[in-house]
């Protein structure tokens, strides 16, 4: 603030105080603008992010390539039924969250408690089924390190898998590694989404975002759909495409 | 009043939300379906066409692109697309790699 703006700041009447809502900051000059800057700002976030999330990708594409069977192997232990179920699972979680951004902006108290509610109730769930997978992979020896047993690639029990060599059996290992480093980035995310989904639940609870300011509902709103995203093209990579796989 | 970037805040409601959900649902079973039919090369390729589409009703609606300011909608787009180049490029050294060694 330059001094010029603390002169100007004092010879302020009461009334220009009174002509915007308390939470439009004194440098915007609308609300809209306001939001506008806000969730531009959340987007460039949003966009480092899509860059993160990316060179897992990218690594998973080009090993996918390079160690296919043990890929098309290890994905084949994935159960398709618990991927599918999250994947519902997390998108009804961000119609919650939608839903809550609807509430804040129609000013319903109630309605943005019970959405912010189910929103963090449907990331437990996801998080509790993530818990169910990740302790089949402990069991069966699938977590890369130490304890990884190559046992369930050279030999098969299902009749229809193509046994693979030890030493391709081994690279099963990078799949699981890529498996845990996705997913697990994916869970920290919705962690943290939870994490402040129990902040703004207390906020709102004690009356905020449903008196017109509701640019961090919207911005919290767009994190959430992100995380969602990440999920929608991890869910086909990770368990979907190589239940065919190319002879 | 007109704003700085001449854009109105639209507010999305719930008839919306609800179609996008129930496409989103569609959508995922969808690719659950096609997981089991053998359609060779195309698996992927069919796979993550649909994650596109889901991607895309779930930026266009409920993260409200369709309803921004053409800023953030470049801003989206400038994002994915600089990501496909970053893909494309990574992977045109990775094919072109071994040419001539052999």
């Amino acid at each position: 603030m330059d001094s010029q703006a603390i002169v100007t700041g004092h010879e302020e009447s009461p009334e220009a105080h009174q002509a915007h809502p308390p939470y439009l900051r004194h440098h915007f000059v609308t609300v809209e603008q306001q939001a506008e800057t806000a969730s531009f700002g959340m987007w460039l976030f949003l966009l480092t992010e899509i860059m993160f999330f990316g060179g897992l990708f990218m690594a998973y594409l080009l090993y996918r390539n390079w160690y296919y069977d043990a890929f098309v192997a290890s994905s084949n232990t994935l159960g398709i039924g618990l991927g599918t179920t999250n994947t519902a699972v997390l998108i009804l979680s961000s119609f919650t969250m939608a839903m809550g951004v609807y509430s804040a902006e129609t000013r319903n108290r109630k309605g943005l408690l019970t959405s912010l509610s189910l929103t963090i109730l449907l990331g437990l769930v996801f998080l509790g089924i993530k818990t169910i997978e990740y302790h089949e992979k402990y069991v069966e020896h699938h977590i890369p390190g130490a304890n990884f047993s190559v046992e369930d690639f050279v030999h098969p029990t299902d009749k229809r898998d193509v046994p693979l060599a030890p030493d391709m059996a081994q690279h099963a290992q990078l799949f699981f590694f890529l498996y845990f480093a996705m997913t697990g980035m994916h869970a920290l995310h919705m962690i943290i989404g939870i994490s402040i989904l129990f902040v703004l639940f207390v906020q709102a609870w004690h009356g905020a975002y449903t008196n017109g300011h509701t640019s961090t509902i919207d911005n919290f709103g767009l994190y959430w759909h992100f995380v969602d995203i990440v999920w929608i093209f991890l869910f086909p990579l990770l368990y979907l495409i190589s239940r065919h796989p190319l002879k | 009043m007109s704003t700085p970037t001449g854009h109105e805040h639209h507010i999305v409601g719930p008839k919306i939300y609800l179609l996008i959900l129930c496409a989103l649902l569609v959508l995922t079973a969808t690719t659950t379906g096609a997981a089991f039919i053998n359609m060779g090369v195309f698996s992927p390729i069919v796979a993550l066409g649909i994650a596109c589409i889901k991607a895309v009703l779930v930026i266009l609606f409920f993260m409200h692109i369709r309803y921004s300011s053409k800023v953030l909608m470049l801003t989206v787009a400038a994002g994915f697309f600089t990501f496909l180049v970053l893909i494309t490029m990574t992977l045109c050294d990775y094919i072109s790699r071994a040419w001539g060694l052999w």
